[in-house]
């Protein structure tokens, strides 16, 4: 199963521990962690489920190309990175 | 008279209380973090509204004798697949007032990218007033200054009648529903704009409505600081007449309404939009007592030599004595006035760049 992990930037706000999760996509994976913990959704995706925009997606090391649709595929030993994009500021 | 201030900063919410005389730095929440519109009610619930550069708009709240905790952010509904002329996101960009809706455990949130939402139960919960969102004119509205997105900076509830909403709109005029939201009218007659085509000049959806103030215990006075003129209405919004005798200028962001006085309010003059200083450094408040036909310059406790601060939207306010005022600029200056504004104290702080002052009721 493919493995997320978030930015400690996110601990401030919540908790947002790796996780290994089911998912064939970027989204998918995502998914599966947001139905674990619905409130983290907020604050990596934007409010049509979109990639925030300073938000930074990475699958083993290379920034995902499908920030919308979020399908960008993941093999059960990638690892998903999810950051704060230096954008942001 | 109110001795508790919330005061909204690019890097914190500071809370000063009142003791002594002297106001101070009670709690310091949200430190490192934008904070873009406070709300207190008069149960002791504080709310604010984050802002967060990387991971958006967020919603807190704090209950009397309570923690701080997180609360579900406004939200917009999916953007229908066929729908690709709206020129606006359908995604929250900032929550940028919030506003108690007359009625127990109601609230009104505007915001950018122009949706204005409610809940109805202290913030918990959330929903688009989608009458507002789908009227066709809503795609009209042009952005704020400096940035792409229309917001939604005012919000007035008539205190006799919850159901009466004004709302004000940068840059979209005023907006007035009679019946709690489920129809809008844009209402606002007699303002004109410079910076729109001769053709075009007068036309309500094309006004920059930087802040609405409205006198609570007469409601159908309102105070508007427009982009290029300061006005008042005395049916609700509805026609408006231009102040002409403000004073040192005609531009700025605030406007304070007294709470039982109809013929008093306040504004915060700076030079005008290409240049968003105030006028020869010195900062002033503008205060009318006699309903905009003359204004007094108040200065004494402002800084007063190559000062630059500029006061936004939301950084005036007024308490419901009348009495206290506070002051809150982009250079992170924080005034407070306990005479009406004669006069003007400093804490002792150096604060971040201040969005929104205000009062907690007693």
């Amino acid at each position: 199963m493919p493995t997320v992990s978030f930015t400690r930037a996110l601990a401030r706000f919540l908790e947002a521990p790796s996780a290994e999760v089911d998912g064939d996509t970027v989204g998918e994976a995502l998914v599966a962690v947001f139905a674990s913990r619905p409130a983290l959704r907020g604050y990596v995706l934007d409010d049509q489920g979109a990639l925030r925009r300073h938000v930074a997606v990475y699958v083993n090391g290379r920034l995902v190309s499908d920030r919308v649709r979020l399908s960008d595929p993941v093999g059960a030993s990638d690892e998903i990175h999810v950051f704060q994009a230096l954008s942001g500021g | 008279m109110a001795d508790r201030l919330h005061v909204a900063t690019r890097k914190g919410l500071f809370e000063l209380a009142r003791g002594g005389g002297r106001w101070e730095v009670a709690e310091a929440q949200f430190l490192g973090d934008p904070v873009s519109a406070v709300l207190a009610d008069a149960e002791g619930v504080v709310y604010a509204a984050l802002d967060l550069g990387h991971f958006g708009a967020k919603l807190w709240r704090r209950d009397a004798g309570g923690a701080w905790r997180e609360l579900a952010a406004p939200a917009f509904p999916p953007k229908p697949a066929d729908d690709e002329a709206d020129p606006h996101p359908w995604s929250l960009g900032k929550i940028w007032v919030l506003e108690p809706g007359g009625v127990p455990g109601c609230l009104w949130a505007g915001t950018m990218p122009g949706g204005l939402f409610r809940s109805d139960d202290r913030g918990q919960s959330w929903s688009l007033n989608e009458a507002l969102w789908h009227m066709p004119e809503r795609r009209q509205w042009a952005g704020v200054a400096g940035g792409e997105q229309p917001g939604i900076g005012s919000v007035l509830v008539d205190p006799r009648d919850p159901s009466d909403i004004r709302i004000g709109v940068s840059t979209a005029g005023v907006w007035a529903s009679t019946d709690e939201g489920r129809s809008w009218r844009n209402i606002n007659r007699g303002m004109y704009a410079e910076y729109m085509p001769p053709e075009l000049r007068e036309e309500p959806i094309a006004q920059d409505v930087h802040r609405l103030a409205r006198c609570a215990a007469h409601p159908e006075i309102v105070w508007c600081q427009h982009h290029n003129g300061v006005f008042r209405s005395k049916d609700a919004g509805a026609t408006w007449h231009e102040l002409t005798a403000i004073r040192p200028s005609k531009f700025g962001f605030a406007v304070a309404a007294h709470p039982r006085d109809p013929e008093t309010a306040w504004f915060v003059p700076a030079v005008k939009d290409e240049r968003r200083v105030p006028v020869d450094g010195e900062v002033v408040v503008a205060r009318t007592r006699d309903g905009g036909h003359s204004f007094e310059v108040l200065r004494n406790g402002l800084p007063q030599h190559h000062a630059y601060d500029l006061v936004w939207r939301h950084a005036l306010a007024v308490d419901d004595s009348g009495e206290r005022l506070a002051m809150g600029s982009t250079s992170g200056g924080l005034w407070i006035s306990e005479d009406g504004g004669d006069s003007w104290m400093m804490p002792e702080m150096r604060l971040p760049p201040i969005a929104a002052v205000r009062f907690a009721p007693v």
